[in-house]
């Protein structure tokens, strides 16, 4: 079956898609009984956060809008040390969708919630004319520790620079896709909470952590010497980037570290915590191929980012400009 | 010769100053990434020609390309950095703000399908590029020519290297050597710069993009020209030789002159430079959407100095605009656009 703009009517339609795909598949009583807001229960420290995802294709190697929606959210959540508890998804669709589509990205946004241990508890619909497209915003609550206070002008000379895993490889998926690039890559679109709960639960309190998403690692870790006011310097030969993803960036003139991810942790705590860190990451879910990466150094020129390259020359880095497009020649 | 011997020969070098260009966007931006100027000796000084194509293109062909856009039943496709070079009346990027029509493809054969689909629009490609693109190009006329279509044009704005490099060296252009363009030398052949490196008495070296091929690229040059004096002299050798043959390529090279045939061109900043551009021949001229004479040259800004640093006569940052009005944000100059300009490298690395 189609979407049409009856389904966005508020009427008999809108409660038929309401009922036989959202209720049906984000299975809990919240969310069942329709009242206009979710009553939830807590007493903490509240997190909260909200996102819009516009990403075509909807479906990509690796993960689709659904799975995207929560995880991240549930990243953003967590980049704060949140325990995600609930969240909120507004469903934009347009015409001509099909509703077998829109039920597998309910199935798979249901599915990654669940492994995510986040309740999705009030919705919305809205029908708007358009070309079988479908967007999604989603707003996430968790609740943070008393004691804990992880935020990006946190960062200390000494500290170490972690990152959980491979660069580049949501970015690469979409644009494989996108440019009809036959490869294996796969989007790494996922939910971090083993790594952050791993760490937290066996005492170790990062100083600073990002989802490294668009903008890439470059942007995040950028941010973070600014709000710090310290620099950070990374080693180009302690990059996790996979042969494959090395290989399209040469090839299209991309760079992995402007490249956004949808599963990776940039995490910067104590030098006397990284070793166990590393360990506690890598046994963790999505976190096999953390590695340090580099450190915050103690000197002036607070709020740089400098790459010690392989030849061992200094390359400064900044936010991303512009719009990170494959070159022409 | 191994990495290290070579790197610390560059490191410790204390002859006489030299200034090497590159003549190629690609390794404008390699240079940058690899960080060896931070480590090479401070008498060797590597400076950016006129590399990237986008940056050469004059105003009056981005404002060609806004007049189409603006056309009705037109439709201006281009590669991603041109949607932002200014012309005299705003960008490809402003004029898409504004209602025009025009679309972003990562190939020359996207249009093909576009065009396929809107039989009543006209698809104009924004064909900009050196040796190394064109051949895309003809590709892609093979197809429109092959199949009778007449919704696919070119607006050209096409370049080829030997004669700016020859214009650059009488000019006065502060360069001891160059390194030679890496891809443009994949179609072109190490051969290509025999002639201009007799005429000028000036060393090319064909280096990869890797940082430990641009150490050797950069370490043979400067052997080269240390040794430009004595019998045994080199001035053309081929450190990229895993890509690179002396002939080039044939195929590209008779695809190129099928369709097109060189004449006088405008670079951005420059002037013209006689036989630096390439056109539609006089047989395939159907296919070209008005790319001639757009010459005008408007500085958006008086002060800019696109030009002094398209030949490497300044460092981007000694232009007074450099990091204040011009910006990547807000570039005020095309070599402040595309991720190759000089100006725009050098604003994300420092």
């Amino acid at each position: 079956m189609k979407i049409t703009m009856a389904a966005g009517s508020g009427g008999a339609s809108t409660a038929s898609l309401i009922n036989d795909i959202f209720i049906k598949e984000f299975d809990n009583e919240t969310v069942a009984s329709l009242e206009d807001c979710a009553v939830v229960e807590g007493n903490a420290k509240i997190a909260m956060t909200t996102d819009s995802f516009v990403v075509t294709p909807v479906e990509y190697p690796g993960g689709d809008i659904g799975r995207l929606a929560v995880c991240g959210t549930v990243n953003d959540l967590l980049a704060r040390g949140a325990t995600p508890k609930y969240m909120t998804c507004g469903f934009i669709l347009q015409t001509g969708l099909d509703t077998d589509d829109l039920t597998r990205m309910v199935k798979s946004m249901a599915a990654t919630a669940k492994e995510a241990g986040i309740k999705i508890v009030a919705g919305d619909t809205k029908v708007v004319e358009g070309d079988s497209g479908l967007m999604i915003n989603t707003t996430g609550v968790g609740f943070v520790p008393e004691n804990l206070d992880i935020k990006s002008n946190n960062a200390k000379p000494g500290d170490a620079v972690i990152v959980t895993g491979n660069l580049g490889e949501h970015h690469a998926a979409i644009l494989s896709t996108r440019l009809q690039i036959d490869n294996n890559i796969k989007s790494d679109t996922a939910p971090l909470n083993k790594i952050v709960a791993n760490l937290l639960d066996n005492g170790i309190k990062p100083h600073a952590m990002r989802d490294v998403t668009r903008g890439g690692l470059a942007t995040v870790l950028k941010e973070i010497a600014e709000n710090s006011k310290a620099k950070i310097e990374l080693n180009q030969n302690d990059l996790p980037v996979s042969k494959e993803i090395s290989d399209f960036c040469g090839l299209l003139g991309l760079d992995p570290l402007y490249m956004g991810n949808e599963g990776k942790m940039a995490i910067i705590l104590a030098p006397a915590d990284l070793d166990k860190a590393l360990d506690l990451i890598r046994s963790s879910d999505y976190g096999a191929n953390a590695v340090a990466i580099g450190s915050v150094v103690e000197e002036d020129e607070a709020g740089t980012l400098l790459l010690k390259t392989t030849l061992g020359g200094l390359r400064q880095l900044d936010v991303l400009q512009g719009e990170g497009l494959p070159r022409i020649c | 010769m191994d990495l290290q011997t070579c790197l610390d020969y560059l490191k410790n070098y204390n002859g006489e100053e030299v200034s090497f260009m590159e003549v190629c966007g690609s390794h404008t931006e390699a240079i940058a990434k690899s960080g060896i100027k931070t480590i090479i000796s401070d008498k060797i000084h590597l400076v950016s020609g006129p590399g990237c194509p986008v940056c050469v293109s004059p105003s009056g062909y981005v404002d060609k390309l806004v007049e189409l856009a603006f056309s009705k039943d037109t439709v201006v496709a281009t590669f991603g950095d041109m949607m932002r070079v200014p012309g005299s009346k705003g960008s490809l990027n402003d004029a898409a703000g504004q209602g025009a029509d025009v679309t972003m493809v990562y190939s020359p054969m996207d249009v093909i399908k576009l065009a396929e689909e809107s039989p009543d629009k006209t698809f104009v490609f924004a064909a900009v590029g050196f040796e190394t693109t064109i051949p895309v190009y003809t590709l892609l006329l093979d197809h429109v020519v092959a199949n009778d279509i007449k919704n696919i044009k070119l607006l050209t704005a096409l370049k080829v290297m030997p004669p700016i490099i020859d214009w650059l060296c009488a000019n006065n252009a502060n360069v001891d050597g160059f390194i030679a363009p890496g891809h443009v030398s994949v179609i072109t052949g190490s051969d290509y710069y025999i002639g201009l490196s007799k005429k000028h008495k000036i060393p090319f070296s064909v280096s990869g993009f890797k940082p430990e091929e641009l150490v050797i690229g950069i370490y043979g040059l400067l052997k080269m020209w240390e040794n430009k004096d004595t019998p045994d002299y080199k001035l053309v050798r081929n450190f990229y030789p895993s890509v690179v043959t002396a002939e080039g390529n044939a195929e590209a090279k008779r695809q190129i002159n099928k369709y097109f045939t060189p004449a006088k061109a405008r670079w951005r900043g420059i002037g013209d430079v006689d036989d630096s551009g390439l056109y539609l021949r006089e047989e395939y001229l159907c296919y070209d959407a008005g790319s001639f004479n757009l010459d005008s040259d408007i500085k958006l800004n008086k002060a800019c100095r696109c030009g002094d640093v398209l030949m490497g006569k300044i460092d981007s940052t000694e232009c007074p605009l450099f990091g204040k009005l011009c910006t990547p944000t807000n570039p005020e100059g095309a070599c402040m656009v595309s991720t190759e300009g000089s100006c725009y490298v050098k604003a994300i690395t420092k």
